[in-house]
């Protein structure tokens, strides 16, 4: 029984399954302990795989980057950027067809202006990584932290807020930022969908949260699909020689492997699939500004793919659930359960004040002053385990793991070779 | 053995130019290293289908010289040409393209790749290092397919040298004399037309060394041409045909091994003395 | 098609750095007739152009003594250490806290003083803190900014780095990381994100040339004299100690050094000393230029800071001074060009041209 339990643990999937599983109960937990209904359950199961399945996405390119060919990408967020300010760009109403007071665009369909974002977030990682090739890894690093501010400084720039050019006006939006694109989800339940929308209000479940929830499935789908294409990539010759770049280039460019060509296909993959990312990300929250694009978020999803291991893929998508679960969510249930279950006197001031109090004798001001600044706290907590992490386990959970480059089993044939060699009592 | 279907177009030596005597000829390479110089107008020839040997004490320009005619690098002065064509400003990869191939002293294996995918990234003209192919099912077919045939040569690769039984342990967990045996048979899966082997006996064992060395003949006799720096007096001398030596960046003498052991200079050379 | 790009970009490579250095020649006599050309013409006045440079030099003169500890440890620890930007923050709010505190003591509480009245309890107007009006207060931030900087940069080696050296630069740059992001954000817990404004306008000298009068404030002022004593006394700590003499051996021959072993523990700790004292030197200085201070102070500065390091070559502490003021004019006179908004990203463009084009910088020696 038990062996039989170990071999299926050693599937993949059922690692991820049981670990989301775990989390699920966790919040299902936490949320009957606050008294949420089922639509309150729903809801917040909604929000968590929501940003488990994009931080997901974004851990696995960082993986393909970092873990699989040793470039070292801190520019996500801009890449991100340029996707979903591009798409928005592209779609967004024609001058005079839009609302009044808010900034045009070239009103193409979504689909087309989605490719437009995906094609321009790769467009600009060719850009970044064609001259960076021979660039030492920290150095590279600079360099793409650069490209992400300056993708940042442009979006922001008042110059660019709002311009025509031969004869079309279009913006950025600038500092204040600009909206998107409405969501074709949304768009389905608000009409041929409709029905099922009725029928789930039947049961008390809320219309929003059924359009939340496909949404949710689509974006898993997206996950999925993502997935698919990096595994594939990876377990296979291109991405044997991906990891011979990353842990010797000299030793594979003597193997007679031109690396430029990998590590240039290798970026401009990764780089369409970030766009692509921020446009489905940001861009279905309905309003993007730059200050979205920080690199607080950069700082998350690398942390996601340190916790589950460079250079693993489940490893990629379990860290990413452990993160958004344990960590990024995890504070503000943590809040809400304290406020629910211990009260507390008074109300929020500011941290000379709470200290002071706290030295009085005065607990709650201090507690208080803490449970408001659990977004802060949450960025402390995980720099704190970050370098935990470096110090005792830096290869993570699953990074030395063999995930072997082949598009063949070779670990089957391996087996069957041994196995025929001992079955004829001798071998070479 | 079956060979590889080689799609490298860019193989210097066709049929006819493998029948030529000469086929690596270095002339007068320099190379500084921010004032100091390891090379100074080093010259020598390698002739196909030998195993020539290349001695000198520490510090003569062995290793510098392989990293020049590999392409590691560009030499200040001098040239260098594999079966005829000038290589000298040729980039690592294209010079490995064209049949030459280096291993390295100090043995660079894949240390996060298993000892297999070490073998299996290195053949030459795989189809599904291609991003497009390896992915899309109707082409990923052929891809599997060449898979299967770079695998067979590398089981069998492991099977020779007797480490099939590490075939899926990582190469880092390797010994150093496995590890240097996995550096030369890396360098044996791409077929090269000329190997240059940089102390690929060091901490292998007799016996493993006795089957190198056969591996090697047999090679030879089939018309691969083998440069290699050794320490080993006795192996040099029993096995290659020619040697070269060097001395402060220069080519001392180069003739056989009779020829060579009686030389004084040789012997005041490796003594540390000056040559006159 | 990709390829043949790629290829045409190593072969420009091989043409050397002469072309690049008549390249830059040449931009750089175009920009030059340009700016004649609008001088005479009207366009740009000299006062204005007095001013960019002047705004140039005190900005650089930060970035520089910023660079400083950068360079300093990524050369001898061999990592960049991207927390460098939030000890700059850190030793700011410890610096201008203590300012505070001296300039409002006995009239305010010390609380609200110390952590510069976060949450509206206390505003600049009423402390009324200046260069001219509280010069003791001024300086006493100076020097707790110093110390806390140092302090920090130790503690944080002792604390994090120490123990992982041998792990690999990598390794250390996201450790690094790492301490960036927690100490920020322990300073947003504090603070908040709040901005705060720290000094009332002190006298502003005032010069007249065409076109209008520049303006030297006070604080540029002091600006100025605080770096150029400063670089004064690290020249002389160089040249003259024997630690000093010791970091330039181990830094200048790293040959050397290896064989000798890993650099000793002295020589670390008074590394990050240095590194980190001007770091807080840096961070209470722009806030005094600036007349603000947030969270994201030493941040914003960082990947300037990075470009004037590279630009003057890692190791090199005179070339990191040289670049950061590099960088200060740059940033400062391209208003002449380009708009306001993008000035910054003009610093950040020539770093990473310098980096793809001579990764060594000015006086590196360094080969990438």
């Amino acid at each position: 029984m038990l062996n039989s339990l170990s071999t299926l643990w050693e599937n993949d999937l059922v690692k991820i399954g049981v670990t989301l599983g775990a989390v699920y109960a966790l919040y299902l937990l936490a949320g009957a302990a606050l008294g949420y209904d089922l639509s309150g359950q729903l809801n917040s199961l909604r929000r968590l795989t929501f940003l488990i399945v994009l931080y997901g996405v974004g851990a696995l390119v960082v993986n393909l980057h970092w873990g699989y060919s040793g470039l070292f990408n801190i520019g996500i967020v801009g890449f991100m950027a340029v996707g979903v300010y591009t798409t928005t760009i592209l779609t967004r109403p024609v001058a005079g067809q839009n609302p009044t007071g808010t900034l045009p665009g070239l009103g193409l369909p979504l689909p087309i202006a989605i490719i437009g974002g995906v094609l321009a977030a790769a467009a600009m990682g060719y850009v970044a990584v064609l001259p960076s090739l021979r660039l030492r890894e920290d150095y590279f690093a600079i360099v793409t932290l650069a490209f992400a501010e300056i993708i940042r400084i442009t979006a922001k720039a008042s110059e660019l807020q709002e311009f025509t050019i031969f004869g079309t006006t279009l913006g950025t939006g600038g500092g204040r930022g600009i909206r998107t694109y409405p969501n074709p989800i949304d768009q389905f339940f608000n009409g041929a969908g409709k029905p099922i929308v009725a029928a789930a209000s039947s049961f008390g479940i809320d219309g929003s949260l059924v359009t939340g929830w496909a949404f949710v499935l689509v974006l898993t789908l997206l996950l999925g699909l993502v997935y698919w294409l990096i595994v594939r990539l990876a377990e296979s010759p291109f991405g044997r020689v991906l990891k011979g770049i990353r842990d010797d280039e000299q030793a594979t460019t003597a193997l007679a492997k031109d690396t430029n060509p990998f590590k240039i296909r290798v970026f401009i993959i990764g780089c369409a699939i970030l766009g692509l990312l921020g446009i489905v990300w940001q861009g279905s929250q309905g309003y993007i500004a730059p200050g979205l694009f920080v690199p607080q978020l950069t700082f998350f999803i690398w942390i996601a793919v340190i916790i589950g291991g460079a250079g693993s893929n489940t490893g990629s998508i379990i860290g990413s659930i452990l993160f958004v679960g344990i960590i990024y969510l995890g504070p503000g249930y943590l809040r809400r359960l304290v406020e629910e279950y211990v009260g507390l006197q008074g109300s929020v001031s500011t941290f000379p004040n709470a200290v002071g109090a706290l030295l009085g004798g005065n607990v709650d001001p201090f507690l208080l002053y803490n449970l408001d600044q659990t977004s802060a706290l949450r960025v402390v907590l995980t720099g704190v385990f970050l370098i935990l992490l470096l110090r005792r386990r830096p290869e993570g959970l699953f990074g030395s793991r063999r995930e072997i480059a082949a598009s063949i089993d070779l670990e089957s044939r391996v087996r069957d070779r041994r196995n025929s060699a001992g079955a004829d009592g001798d071998s070479e | 053995m079956t060979p590889m279907s080689t799609a490298s177009d860019e193989r210097a030596s066709s049929d006819d130019q493998l029948s030529a005597e000469t086929l690596l000829e270095v002339e007068g390479i320099t190379k500084s290293f921010g004032g100091i110089k390891a090379l100074n107008g080093a010259s020598f020839e390698v002739a196909t289908g030998t195993l020539t040997g290349l001695i000198g004490p520490n510090g003569a320009g062995k290793s510098t010289t392989f990293n020049v005619i590999s392409g590691m690098f560009n030499p200040d002065a001098g040239s260098v040409r594999f079966a005829g064509e000038d290589i000298t400003d040729l980039s690592p990869d294209r010079t490995a393209k064209r049949g030459l191939v280096r291993t390295f002293q100090l043995a660079r294996e894949f240390q996060n790749m298993t000892v297999l995918e070490n073998l299996m990234i290195a053949p030459e003209g795989q189809i599904g290092e291609s991003s497009w192919r390896s992915v899309f099912p109707g082409t990923r077919g052929a891809v599997r397919s060449q898979e299967e045939e770079v695998f067979e040569e590398a089981w069998e690769m492991l099977e020779f040298f007797d480490i099939d039984h590490l075939a899926l342990e990582n190469a880092g967990n390797l010994s150093g004399g496995q590890r240097k045996l996995l550096e030369f048979a890396r360098a044996l899966m791409l077929e090269p037309d000329m190997l240059l082997l940089d102390e690929p006996f060091a901490g292998v064992n007799p016996s493993l060394e006795e089957k190198l060395l056969s591996r090697i003949e047999t090679l030879r006799s089939q018309g691969q041409t083998f440069l290699l720096v050794e320490h080993d007096m006795d192996l040099i001398m029993e096995h290659c045909e020619r040697i070269i030596v060097m001395h402060q960046g220069e080519t001392l003498l180069t003739g056989t091994p009779e020829e060579v052991r009686s030389e004084e200079q040789v012997i005041e050379a490796y003594l540390g003395g000056n040559v006159a | 098609m990709l390829m043949s790009i790629v290829d045409t970009i190593k072969q420009r490579d091989l043409l050397g750095g002469n072309t690049r250095l008549i390249g830059g020649a040449v931009i750089g006599l175009l920009l030059f007739i340009d700016l004649a050309r609008r001088l005479t013409s009207g366009d740009l006045t000299a006062a204005l152009l007095a001013g960019y440079i002047w705004n140039g030099l005190t900005f650089g003169l930060i970035v520089g003594l910023a660079g400083v500890g950068l360079s300093l440890t990524y050369d001898l620890l061999e990592f960049a250490n991207f927390a460098h930007g939030d000890y700059i923050t850190a030793s700011a709010f410890f610096g201008w806290g203590t300012a505070y505190l001296f300039a409002g003591a006995g009239e305010f509480d010390p609380g609200s003083l110390f952590f510069l009245g976060v949450g509206g309890t206390l505003y600049p107007g009423d402390v009324g803190i200046s260069v001219a009006s509280a010069p003791a207060a001024i300086v006493a931030g100076l020097i707790v900014a110093a110390v806390a900087g140092a302090v920090l940069a130790v503690l944080l080696d002792r604390l994090v780095y120490s123990s992982i050296r041998q792990a690999g630069t990598i390794s250390l740059l996201i450790a690094s990381i790492g301490v960036a992001f927690t100490l920020r954000y322990l300073t947003v817990y504090v603070f908040t994100q709040q901005s705060f404004g720290l000094t009332v306008s002190a006298w502003v000298y005032r010069i007249p040339l065409p076109g209008g009068k520049l303006n030297i404030s006070a604080p540029s002022l002091l600006l100025v004299s605080v770096s150029l004593l400063t670089m004064l006394g690290v020249h002389l700590m160089l040249t003259r100690t024997k630690l000093g003499k010791a970091m330039r051996a181990m830094g200048a021959n790293r040959d050397l050094a290896r064989i000798s072993g890993i650099p000793s523990e002295r020589v670390i700790t008074t590394t990050w000393l240095i590194g980190g004292a001007l770091a807080g030197l840096a961070g209470f200085m722009i806030a005094l230029l600036q007349g603000t201070i947030t969270y994201q102070i030493g941040w914003t500065l960082l990947l300037l800071v990075f470009a004037g390091v590279i630009m003057g070559g890692i190791g090199s502490v005179y070339g990191a001074i040289l670049g950061g003021v590099l960088i200060g004019l740059i940033t400062r006179v391209s208003l002449v060009w380009i708009p306001a908004s993008f000035t910054e990203a003009m610093g950040f463009g020539i770093m990473v041209l310098i980096l793809l084009t001579r990764p060594q910088g000015l006086f590196g020696g360094e080969i990438s």
